[in-house]
């Protein structure tokens, strides 16, 4: 045990002292910093408004398809196509291909936004409306009118118990950084693991040192030292972010701090008039409002788990291979699979926590620690986070079970990468 | 008394019979040759000595006990003949840290390093990185970090490559030294007439097996091909009648002869003395491990063939 102390703590000290561990460590926060200080600017700033050239064949739409003067601006001009459009300055060219004239297609310099694309098929289905309506002998004065007043006659607010008032974009958008936060750091300490096995085996180290310590004592010393070096880091990294967004804090306009206490005093009746407040100031409000203990607690409990349970592997990888780095890079690639593939799932269902594909991913150990990240701020079951958490503690005692097996072969072999099978046989074996 | 005793040793590997069944005794205090052509098995035999493997079959006993790997460990000294140091760790935590997993205290193995250090004049080196040595540099910190706890049992996998004359000679000085003070050093090299030179005891292996046991002395003895040199202050003309010899080859002012069977070296300076030859010198010639060596690995294949093992 005192072996594996006295590894832990040359893993440790070797990088701690190095340069680049504190200069990353500094930058990264301030990187941060900005990035959330530029979401949440983006946020408030509404979409830039969009010119839209049309063509109608059959002349329906040149009615009733109205501009409205924020968001879409639709120009019926002749002699403009699919390859002018952009030059006579517009964003988007929409035309129709098929015989019925129902099928349209938007051809634009920039991809169109799902919410513009929405918006325009909103726009064109109630110009049909209103046409069919002008057949049944209402006045065009009369279909704008109601339309008009129909526009903001019902207004819906979400009012789930669980996520009262919380903006639901920032929420996700915590969940989504700290899974990306994961997802990186298990790529940088996992082949941080891997390259230091690697050094020791190359530069024979290992065969020095082995005779003093036993294997496992040597692998586990270097994870738990790597590891505590990334815990380090992210530690230093959670009080530096703290900080300056406190710094950042009182450089914020008087009159939004003034509304976010407004906001912070008055949640439980947030009831009166949502509008009056800037959404800057409701994102700081919810920034604040957010269980950052549950969140914290929880984004270390899975750095430390999903780290845990990668490392071992990339230590055995880093225990068979010779000085060839692409020799690594073969065998890293099935590892690295389920890491992209949780990262894949995070980011195309971050909008829909409790769908089943982030369900099953944020149980199963091999992606739980990226996608549950996404999913906590949706607070999932609790049967679902302890059983992801269970599982993830079984998982990595298996998986560093298995690791150790091949370790100790690997460490001492040199020449030759061994096949799979034979890496199977090493785990089999005793 | 044996610090060490291998009893009917067995290793096998997927494809080889990296030990077959190998048994030796190490004297306490000797200097042991453990020889072998590439691939014998030696470094296999050496892992399963310093507990980095565990003997398929087969008995270790270390001082008088069953070696027990976790706890002996701290007797033993091991340099392997693939060695490294970290290249980024400064040399003095290098050592401190080496020491330190021996089971040495931080301030004993300070202490110990300065004495060693000042000994070789390695001083200036404490804060220099491992990287900034030479190989001759690295190896002798090799040495130092080997040896520095004071081990029971060294193990010395060609400690003297990549040294000069100078460091060598400086090292094996060390080496008799640590004998003398009662540690047992096994020493497994290629090169014979260091064996010759320093080594008490010799186990020659070969594909697995041990194919020589003895003394340097004992084993010489048991190869020679009773080869005497003559030297004369002039050389006989011609070698009339029946001499008990066989004419082996010439040299300046001399013979190399091989007595025949049934006479002893007294025949022939009888021989000599009878023709009226002026003998100036008679000396037996004992051959060299390294003929030994190559007498009893050649003809073997110089690499192992890999072979399915069914054990």
């Amino acid at each position: 045990m005192n072996k594996i102390w006295l590894v832990i703590k040359r893993e440790y000290l070797t990088r701690v002292k190095n340069k680049t561990f504190l200069l990353s460590t500094i930058l990264l926060p301030l990187v941060m910093v900005l990035f959330i200080a530029g979401s949440i600017f983006f946020a408030a700033k509404p979409e830039d408004k969009k010119r839209i050239a049309v063509e109608d064949k059959k002349g329906e739409l040149t009615k009733f398809l109205k501009s409205d003067t924020s968001k879409m601006e639709f120009v019926f001009s002749q002699g403009v196509d699919t390859s002018n459009f952009a030059e006579k300055r517009f964003d988007g060219f929409l035309y129709s291909v098929d015989s019925s004239g129902r099928h349209f297609l938007l051809k634009t310099v920039k991809a169109a936004s799902n919410e513009t694309m929405d918006r325009l098929k909103n726009r064109l289905n109630s110009a049909y409306v209103s046409s069919r309506l002008l057949e049944k002998n209402i006045t065009i004065e009369q279909i704008d009118s109601i339309n008009t007043a129909s526009s903001s006659y019902y207004t819906v607010d979400n009012t789930d118990e669980k996520n009262q008032n919380v903006n639901a974009a920032i929420n996700t958008g915590i969940g989504f950084i700290s899974g990306i936060i994961i997802y990186i750091t298990m790529f940088i300490f996992g082949a941080m693991v891997m390259r230091g096995v690697m050094e020791e085996k190359t530069t024979r180290i290992a065969e020095v040192v082995i005779s003093s310590v036993k294997p496992f004592q040597l692998m586990m010393g270097k994870i738990i030292g790597i590891g505590a070096v990334g815990l380090t880091q992210l530690l230093l990294w959670i009080i530096l972010i703290f900080t300056i967004s406190t710094i950042a804090f009182t450089f914020l306009p008087p009159d939004i701090l003034q509304q976010v206490q407004d906001i912070q005093n008055n949640r439980a009746m947030m009831t009166s008039n949502p509008g009056q407040f800037s959404e800057a100031a409701k994102g700081i409000a919810n920034l604040t409002n957010m269980n950052w203990p549950l969140i914290i607690g929880c984004f270390l409990f899975y750095f430390i788990g999903g780290y845990l349970f990668y490392s071992s592997l990339f230590a055995a990888i880093g225990s068979v291979v010779n000085e060839d780095p692409q020799e690594a890079q073969s065998l890293m690639f099935p590892i690295m699979m389920p890491i992209v593939f949780g990262f894949i799932i995070l980011s195309t269902n971050i909008d829909r926590p409790d769908a089943p594909a982030m369900i099953w991913a944020s149980i199963i150990p091999f992606t739980s620690p990226i996608v549950m990240m996404g999913r906590l701020a949706s607070s999932p079951p609790f049967w679902q986070l302890a059983l992801s958490m269970v599982s993830l503690i079984v998982g990595f005692i298996l998986t560093t079970w298995i690791a150790a097996k091949i370790y100790r072969t690997g460490i001492l072999l040199y020449g030759k990468k061994p096949t799979w099978r034979e890496m199977i046989k090493w785990v089999r074996r005793s | 008394m044996s610090l060490l005793e291998v009893r009917n040793l067995k290793k096998y590997f997927a494809t080889q019979k990296a030990v077959d069944d190998i048994s030796f005794d190490v004297s306490k205090g000797s200097i042991f040759g453990l020889l072998g052509p590439n691939g014998a098995g030696k470094t296999t035999l050496i892992r399963m000595i310093t507990g980095i493997f565990y003997p398929d079959e087969g008995q270790i006993t270390f001082d008088g006990k069953k070696f027990d790997p976790i706890n002996d460990v701290v007797h033993i000294g091991y340099m392997p003949e693939e060695r490294g140091l970290y290249k980024k760790m400064k040399i003095g935590e290098q050592a401190v840290y080496l020491a330190q997993l021996k089971g040495l205290r931080k301030a004993d193995a300070m202490a110990k390093i300065k004495e060693w250090f000042i000994k070789f004049e390695m001083q200036s080196w404490w804060s220099k990185k491992v990287e900034d040595l030479s190989k001759g540099m690295s190896q002798k910190l090799q040495f130092v970090t080997t040896v520095l706890h004071e081990p029971k049992l060294i193990i010395l996998d060609e400690p003297f490559s990549g040294l000069d004359p100078v460091n060598s000679n400086l090292i094996k000085d060390e080496i008799y030294k640590l004998a003398l003070r009662g540690s047992t050093i096994i020493f497994s090299t290629h090169r014979m007439e260091q064996v010759e030179e320093i080594c008490d005891h010799i186990i020659l292996v070969n594909k697995g097996k041990k194919i020589l046991d003895g003394s340097v002395k004992g084993v010489k003895n048991q190869f020679k091909e009773n080869l005497f040199s003559i030297g004369f202050e002039e050389i006989p003309a011609d070698l009339n009648g029946n001499p008990p010899f066989e004419m082996v080859g010439t040299k300046d002012h001399g013979y190399v002869v091989k007595i025949k069977e049934g006479f002893i070296p007294n025949d022939v300076l009888n021989y000599f003395l009878q023709q009226g030859a002026r003998v100036i010198s008679f000396n037996e010639i004992l051959p060299s491990l390294s003929d030994i060596f190559i007498k009893l690995v050649e003809g073997t294949p110089l690499t192992r063939q890999f072979q399915a093992i069914n054990a």
